[in-house]
């Protein structure tokens, strides 16, 4: 929109040092130069514990490919807090996320928020996707872990006559189930998708994977199929475990960074330079969490240690990854804040 | 997690440097117990920040906008009189509130514990020629951390004028009250070409490329600020025939508000009663004779929530340089404490409505213009 950009570059002789955008805010919520928001339009409860949150957003937005997520900022008690939430809608559809209340953020997203908010949003990303050419597919997914299968199964099921899929999902008991009536109604109108419903409390036990047995019975020729799996850490474990002894085909998307035991490091003080900044991190706290907790502006993405948003050079000073424990690091290394806790003082050009 | 101000030094390792006479009656352990206090005040308003203190900022911007952009509209109409004078009185308490209560405030990041990328210390840039990165160094960096220590303290005051005895008599001095005078509606660009510190050049202190980057920027933000106000607005005006009207209210806003900003900012240090520095006072300075400095050497100006409000809660001045990154909104409840706090340990807490406080810097920078 060539004419938009001149009007921008026109309004904003008017408005230096405010971008035109933030004028138009006071009556558009929307409107920002600086940061991608998004109108809360529906928020529908889908169990105890979860909501799915529908938004419109606004311009710098991208359509989600089925399976991506987004980081999602909100703003609780003043402070903004950023996490990643994937989306649940399927691709083409309007967006919507899928949050189930565990801790600070996802029980504020749960409970608090209303239509006409605002959220603060990044565009999707990822690569937990949908193969590019048709193959039959089997979904393993525990918990909130539905929600990207989800977005995947509403592009794929009720648009493709040759969909084959089927999703083997694991969950305490039917009302702790998410989307439950809307994946039965789809095993009803479309042949290629099959539910394997697990419920660990009715069956006494959770899906083991340290076997093939309980996969052999819920989908026999699960060996034939391009595999994702989403879920807790553990269940990921086990499935990438067997996988890995199969020589199978998976794919896996993980909501929390891998921790290793004991891997916090001696903590210490930490020196955001550019930022003029010191604090005192302990060895629980993440780089990242120490410099957003002092109000600095620090990058960020899925805060788990794989899309890289959060690099920052190291000045002087270790570091402890919290995925492995290993303590690393010399000046002029990059690295990534959100997995990182200092292992000793820190200096950061940050 | 504790966050650590750079300018705080570690207690413990004072050299019984002479107090100032104000402060002559108590013992060192008085004022580390006084420290204490003021950082438990402190933490006790970083403790209760939250959702009421972020819509109280975004109701200050969402008024500063609104008066500006209904100012500036009004002036498209400014060749008719009650336009002229409506438009130019929005756009100034829009200027200034911008400058005050917001731009200053946030450029302390005083609003950065919310995190939002729109109102931060970072990303600000104010209404007003001098840019933000230039200013936040001499300002928050440099007179912050000495203020009024004569010779370090390089604030305009120290700088341009004589405002203290200590500083020795030159002739001319003698024109101190006429400079002063002059400066008040050019306030803008004093500051621009003070952030520039040509003395430290000349001193060798500062590059000669660090000073011509920051021309280079203070010339960029100059031509912007200038177009917008003296060329696209009047320019916008002249479709109604009211552009000259609209250049003059443009200059009229500009000029108030930096008269007023000079008097608020000129308050702040140097009336009657408030106390400076010697290098030699300030040496192995703990915590607490660092906030006995602060408070020694500022004076507040009483008066109306309206009147804190325009002077960018700067007539907290005491309480807003003992904490310079608590959120401006919350210095009426600190004053009320840190004036207790005054009493009880037998200090000054220097104070009056504008008029007297004006008078009061005025009357030494006509009496320090005299040897
Ligand atoms: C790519 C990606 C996609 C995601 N998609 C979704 C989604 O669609 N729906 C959704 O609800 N969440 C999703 N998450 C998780 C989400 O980002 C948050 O981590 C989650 O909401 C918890 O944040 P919190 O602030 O509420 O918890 P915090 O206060 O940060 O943590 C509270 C406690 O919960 C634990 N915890 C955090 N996350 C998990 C987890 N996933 N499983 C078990 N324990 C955990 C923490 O270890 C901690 O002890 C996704 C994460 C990523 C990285
Ligand atoms: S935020 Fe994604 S790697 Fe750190």
């Amino acid at each position: 929109m060539p004419q938009l950009r001149l009007f921008t570059r026109l309004a904003s002789a008017f408005t230096t040092p405010r971008s035109p955008e933030d004028f138009l805010r006071l009556i558009d919520p929307l409107s920002s130069a600086r940061q991608l928001r998004g109108l809360v339009t529906a928020v529908v409860p889908e169990t105890a514990d979860s909501v799915t949150i529908r938004f419109r957003p606004g311009r710098g937005w991208n359509a989600h490919e089925a399976g991506q997520w987004a980081r999602i900022g909100v703003e609780i008690d003043g402070v903004r807090h950023w996490r990643s939430y994937s989306l649940s809608t399927g691709a083409g559809q309007d967006p919507a996320i899928t949050v189930t209340a565990m801790g600070k953020v996802s029980t504020a997203l749960v409970r608090g928020t209303r239509p006409g908010d605002v959220l603060f949003l990044a565009p999707p990303e990822g690569d937990f996707v949908l193969p590019e050419s048709p193959r039959p597919l089997l979904m393993l997914t525990a918990g909130s872990g539905l929600t990207p299968v989800m977005s995947m199964i509403r592009t794929l099921v009720p648009r493709r006559a040759d969909a084959d899929l089927v999703l083997v999902h694991s969950s305490r008991s039917p009302e702790d189930s998410l989307f439950r009536e809307e994946l039965l109604e789809l095993t009803d109108q479309f042949p290629g998708f099959r539910l394997v419903q697990w419920f660990t409390g009715e069956r006494g036990r959770r899906l083991d994977l340290a076997t093939t047995a309980d996969l052999d019975a819920a989908c026999p020729d699960w060996r034939d199929r391009a595999a994702y799996a989403c879920g807790p850490a553990d269940f990921l474990d086990a499935a990438e475990a067997l996988w890995n002894r199969e020589e199978g085909e998976l794919r896996v998307e993980r909501f929390a960074a891998v921790v290793a035991p004991g891997s916090g490091g001696e903590g210490g003080r930490v020196t955001f330079e550019k930022s003029d900044t010191e604090v005192e991190a302990d060895s629980g706290t993440t780089l990242l969490a120490a410099g957003e907790d002092a109000g600095l502006m620090m990058r960020s993405g899925c805060r788990m240690g794989i899309c890289h948003a959060c690099v920052t050079p190291l000045l002087s000073g270790q570091v402890r990854d919290t995925r492995t424990g290993e303590v690393h690091g010399e000046p002029g290394h990059l690295v990534q804040t959100c997995v990182s806790t200092a292992a000793g003082p820190v200096s950061l050009d940050a | 997690m504790t966050i650590v101000t750079p300018f705080l030094l570690d207690s413990g390792q004072r050299t019984a440097a002479p107090k100032p006479s104000t402060a002559a009656h108590l013992t060192d352990a008085q004022v580390e117990d006084l420290g204490r206090e003021l950082d438990a005040l402190r933490e006790s308003v970083v403790a209760t920040r939250g959702a009421k203190d972020a819509a109280y900022i975004r109701r200050v911007i969402a008024t500063q906008r609104s008066l500006e952009l209904a100012g500036r509209a009004t002036l498209l109409l400014a060749k008719h009189k009650p336009a002229w004078i409506a438009g130019t009185g929005m756009l100034t308490v829009a200027k200034i509130l911008e400058n005050m209560e917001i731009g200053h405030n946030v450029l302390h990041g005083q609003w950065d514990w919310m995190r939002d990328p729109d109102i931060h210390s970072t990303t600000w840039e104010w209404d007003f020629v001098t840019p933000s990165k230039a200013w936040q160094h001499t300002h928050n960096d440099l007179h912050h951390t000495w203020t009024n220590v004569l010779g370090k303290d390089r604030d305009v005051g120290y700088n341009v004028f004589r405002v203290d005895e200590g500083q020795p008599w030159q002739w001319w001095n003698l024109g101190n009250p006429l400079y002063n005078a002059m400066l008040a509606p050019f306030f803008e660009f004093g500051i621009a070409i003070y952030d520039l510190e040509f003395d430290q050049v000349r001193e060798g202190t500062k590059s000669k490329a660090d000073l011509k980057q920051g021309l280079k920027a203070l010339g960029a933000k100059f031509l912007k600020q200038v177009a917008k106000d003296y060329v696209a607005t009047p320019a916008a005006a002249m479709l109604t025939g009211s552009g000259k009207q609209a250049l003059t209210a443009t200059v009229t806003a500009n000029a108030a508000r930096n008269v007023w900003a000079h008097a608020v900012i000129f308050c702040g240090h140097f009336p009657e009663g408030v106390d400076t520095f010697t290098e030699e006072q300030i040496e192995g300075e703990t915590r607490g004779d660092w906030y006995l400095r602060q408070m020694l050497g500022s004076a507040n100006i009483s008066g109306s929530k309206l009147m804190h409000l325009m002077t960018g809660n700067l007539s907290f001045q005491i309480e807003h340089h003992l904490f310079p990154d608590l959120p401006s909104n919350r210095y009426a409840e600190v004053a009320v404490k840190v004036r207790e706090i005054c009493e009880r340990y037998g200090l000054p807490y220097t104070t009056g409505p504008l008029p007297k406080q004006v008078g009061s810097y005025w009357a030494k920078i006509f009496r320090l213009a005299l040897p």
